[in-house]
């Protein structure tokens, strides 16, 4: 019953999960808009998301592992993804962070956050009328 | 969660971009300051920004590495009557670019409000993952 309720709910949280992610990076990139030679970074989202679902059982993104003796997951999402931007006006410093085009992709990468919060906020609703029969 | 990590890549951009505000200012109040604290002209004082890793390699925060003197020389001005003028009669003064500065004022003033966008959007996003489910 609850690997069954775990299922229901496991693509939306591989999304949310990289989704977080990507926006850690963005917001990387909007911080380093000013620091000389920084190189733009972004997620490739779609691959990421597709190995996260591919990786399934072998424990998909990669756990946090905040103390020497927690076990290390299988697949590790972090340094594949991240792809370098390609500046289309690249500035004399070496920055590539290119502001107009972080912040859309910031609003949008929080746009599809909240979306997907609001699928599972649905299936969760939907389960409860399940549960609840009436 | 990476969200949080925001916070903190944020937060380092928000501290670097204000000291980068406030050498800027000592650069503008100090225009006219042709006897420093060492009996010298003021130089212009200018902030280091590097890229840090916060937390995650994916969340690099700004850090300010070093706070570096102009080194170019300051411009003269012919004022025979000021104490500071040489035999010649020319007070050297600093070597203060005002346009220069404002340009840089304006600059750290955008990134600072860009920081504090990104950080109020994470606590949107935190906070609609809160109620998540409700």
């Amino acid at each position: 019953m609850v690997n069954k309720l775990d299922n229901a709910l496991w693509f939306q949280q591989q999304t949310l999960n990289l989704r977080a992610y990507r926006q850690q990076v963005l917001a990387a990139n909007i911080a380093n808009a000013d620091t000389p030679h920084y190189q733009a970074r972004d997620l490739d989202f779609s691959s990421a998301l597709q190995a996260a679902v591919a990786g399934r059982g072998e424990g998909g993104l990669a756990l946090a592992r905040t103390a020497p003796r927690h076990l290390a997951t299988a697949v590790s999402a972090d340094p594949t993804f991240l792809k370098y931007r390609q500046p289309t006006q690249a500035s004399a410093d070496g920055n590539t962070v290119e502001m107009d085009v972080e912040r859309a992709q910031f609003a949008d990468n929080s746009l599809h956050y909240e979306a997907g919060l609001t699928f599972i906020t649905h299936q969760i609703r939907s389960l409860l009328t399940a549960l609840q029969g009436q | 969660m990476s969200i949080l990590n925001s916070f903190q890549v944020a937060g380092s951009a928000l501290t670097a971009q204000s000291l980068r505000l406030n050498a800027v200012a000592s650069n503008l109040a100090n225009a006219d300051s042709v006897v420093g604290s060492d009996g010298k002209p003021y130089r212009a004082k200018q902030v280091v920004f590097a890229a840090t890793p916060m937390g995650h390699p994916a969340a690099q925060g700004v850090r300010v590495t070093q706070v570096v003197e102009d080194s170019s020389p300051g411009r003269l001005v012919y004022d025979p009557r000021n104490p500071a003028a040489n035999e010649r009669g020319y007070v050297t003064m600093p070597n203060v670019n005002v346009v220069e500065e404002m340009t840089n004022m304006i600059s750290a003033a955008r990134s600072y409000q860009t920081n504090v966008e990104v950080m109020n959007t994470a606590r949107q996003l935190l906070l609609r993952t809160l109620t998540l489910g409700q």
